[in-house]
């Protein structure tokens, strides 16, 4: 049946071992930069800790409860910028959040963030996907501020 | 009280016969058969509210009130037929009691607006931790305004309110006891008559949310003994948009009006103005005048089945499904009140409600997921939301299998 394909294309075997073990999975009490992102509609929510060390993030943890989408987002979240540069950490947001906003960009999602390409036919889930990266992109910049992604504007 | 009149009454509902009158459950949603379970959310309506709707405006629209022209004779006499029609629904007294709103969270801010304008700092108005936002949210914003002081009656674990302590939590600053006949987010039927009694008898007014009861069972607001009655035609098979506050007329006598503009005033003069009589002076502007006729509709139609036998039917099909449920391996039920609508608000094993959602939303099974507008009630039992099936009387069994089979296959993809 098609709509079982569908439905294993959002859950793909990565995004669910990344939603059940998600990595960087904790408190971070070592941070100096951190930021929680909350969508109240949904309940997802998710703060980002990050610990900088010569322009780049040494150290990074996330807690949070969501849906298997937002968790396995974060967990690769964390993957994907450990260690990098500042600037990549945040041109890598900036990817994400761009690739989700257009239909088009999906393909342009690389490692395990490719396997979160099947949020695109779910379109009441994106949000899910893009909300621990827009968190770690207030993190970056201290946003004291909550921040959300049920609010398209 | 519904438990004792479910052992007598017989059921005999033709709720295929009923499901044909519905046009939008008959179809196919991500290629299956549609099992529509969010009635509390919304319900859906008969052909015959959506025919009523269309031949009003086809035939009788123009403004009510006022006209001289036969259109507009016929535009006021769907709206206030309707009006006459909740009134007898409800079994209130005067159809000056029946003044309409877009819905129950409007009829609750119309309260909190108008007598909260009497109310001052140190006065106190009663809840419960099962409210809806829509009879939470009104309050708050009064209580910032004028410094009165809001009491919570809390819940037990099953979901039911906690009584023990409330006759001490009325004293002489008790202005309102307002409260859900049924929980929205849980299904619990609260015991009416242990709450309002007492408020009743130290002259305490009293409100009721019957937004999640009047599609369900029958209502009579001069039985309950109620100051103000709630509700929104949405969730009884009526339009969206159109609801009604009742009022006992000598309680709305002396309220002032809450918005101002037409309709409400008798005559306008930069002098002053006089407002009109009850229930008009609570309805400025243009009114609904089509929601109003397809309210009027559903409630003829809701009539025609009869609601103790809506009542009996959905307490059927609420043991039926709740017995499903709980053979369906990690399923938490939130909310096990002994008397109980049809609501089943549930949790997967650790599978997230939205997860939940969107998989039965594949199988075509129609859930709501997160807090359901009562985050109070999540945070008793430390959780961010539930999936909530919730009953209709035009559910059946099958749609109760067809929800079991999709949390099945939930089980299976996220294990």
């Amino acid at each position: 049946m098609t709509e079982t394909a569908d439905l294993k294309e959002l859950y793909r075997r990565t995004v669910l071992e990344h939603s059940r073990e998600p990595h960087h999975f904790g408190r971070l009490d070592s941070a100096d930069h951190s930021a929680t992102g909350h969508n109240p509609l949904c309940g997802d929510k998710c703060t980002v800790y990050l610990q900088l060390e010569d322009d780049s993030i040494a150290n990074i943890a996330f807690e949070g409860a969501g849906c298997a989408i937002c968790m396995a987002s974060a967990s690769i979240m964390t993957d994907t910028v450990h260690g990098r540069r500042i600037g990549e950490a945040e041109t890598a947001a900036t990817d994400v959040l761009d690739a989700f906003d257009r239909d088009a960009g999906i393909e342009s999602l690389h490692g395990d963030m490719a396997a979160l390409g099947g949020v695109r036919d779910f379109p009441t889930r994106i949000r899910c996907a893009t909300l621990p990266w827009k968190t770690l992109a207030a993190a970056l910049l201290r946003s004291p501020e909550t921040v959300t992604t049920e609010t398209t504007s | 009280m519904t438990a004792i009149r479910n052992q007598t009454a017989t059921t005999s509902l033709d709720v295929e016969g009923l499901r044909a009158d519905f046009p939008i459950l008959h179809q196919q949603v991500n290629g299956h058969r549609l099992a529509y379970l969010d009635s509390a959310a919304s319900s859906q309506r008969p052909r015959a509210v959506i025919d009523a709707i269309t031949h009003y405006y086809e035939h009788d629209h123009a403004n009510v009130h006022r006209g001289v022209h036969t259109l507009s004779h016929r535009a006021t006499d769907a709206y206030e037929g309707a009006r006459e029609k909740v009134r007898s629904f409800l079994n209130a007294a005067s159809t000056k009691e029946i003044v309409f709103t877009r819905g129950t969270t409007e009829a609750i801010n119309l309260v909190a607006n108008s007598l909260g304008a009497s109310l001052r700092s140190g006065d106190e108005i009663v809840l419960t931790e099962l409210e809806h936002h829509a009879n939470i949210v009104p309050w708050q914003m009064l209580a910032e305004r004028t410094g009165v002081e809001l009491r919570v009656i809390p819940i037990n674990d099953a979901g039911e309110l906690i009584l023990d302590d409330y006759p001490d939590m009325l004293n002489s600053r008790t202005r309102l006891v307002s409260v859900a006949q049924v929980s929205n987010a849980l299904g619990t039927i609260n015991p009416l008559d242990r709450i309002l009694r007492p408020a009743r008898d130290r002259g305490i007014l009293t409100l009721v949310d019957g937004a999640q009861a009047i599609p369900h069972m029958p209502v009579d607001v001069r039985a309950l003994d109620c100051d103000f009655y709630a509700f929104s035609g949405h969730k009884m098979c009526g339009p969206t948009g159109i609801g009604a506050l009742y009022a006992r007329e000598a309680v709305l006598s002396e309220l002032p009006p809450w918005q101002g503009g037409g309709d409400m005033i008798l005559t306008v003069s930069f002098s002053g103005t006089t407002y009109n009589e009850l229930p008009y002076r609570f309805e400025a502007g243009t009114p609904n005048i089509a929601g109003a006729a397809g309210l009027g509709a559903a409630i003829d139609y809701l009539d025609n089945i009869g609601m103790a036998a809506i009542e009996n039917y959905e307490a059927e099909l609420l043991a039926y499904a709740t017995e499903a449920m709980a053979a369906v391996q990690d399923v938490q039920l939130i909310g096990t009140a002994e008397q109980k609508a049809g609501v089943l608000s549930f949790n997967l094993d650790a599978i997230h409600a939205h997860d939940l959602g969107t998989i039965l939303d594949h199988q075509g099974v129609a859930i709501r997921t997160g807090h359901h507008c009562a985050m109070p009630v999540m945070e008793h039992f430390g959780i961010a939301g539930t999936a909530r099936a919730s009953l209709a009387f035009y559910n059946t069994r099958a749609d109760i299998d067809q929800l079991i089979e999709a949390l099945q296959v939930a089980r299976e993809m996220l294990r």
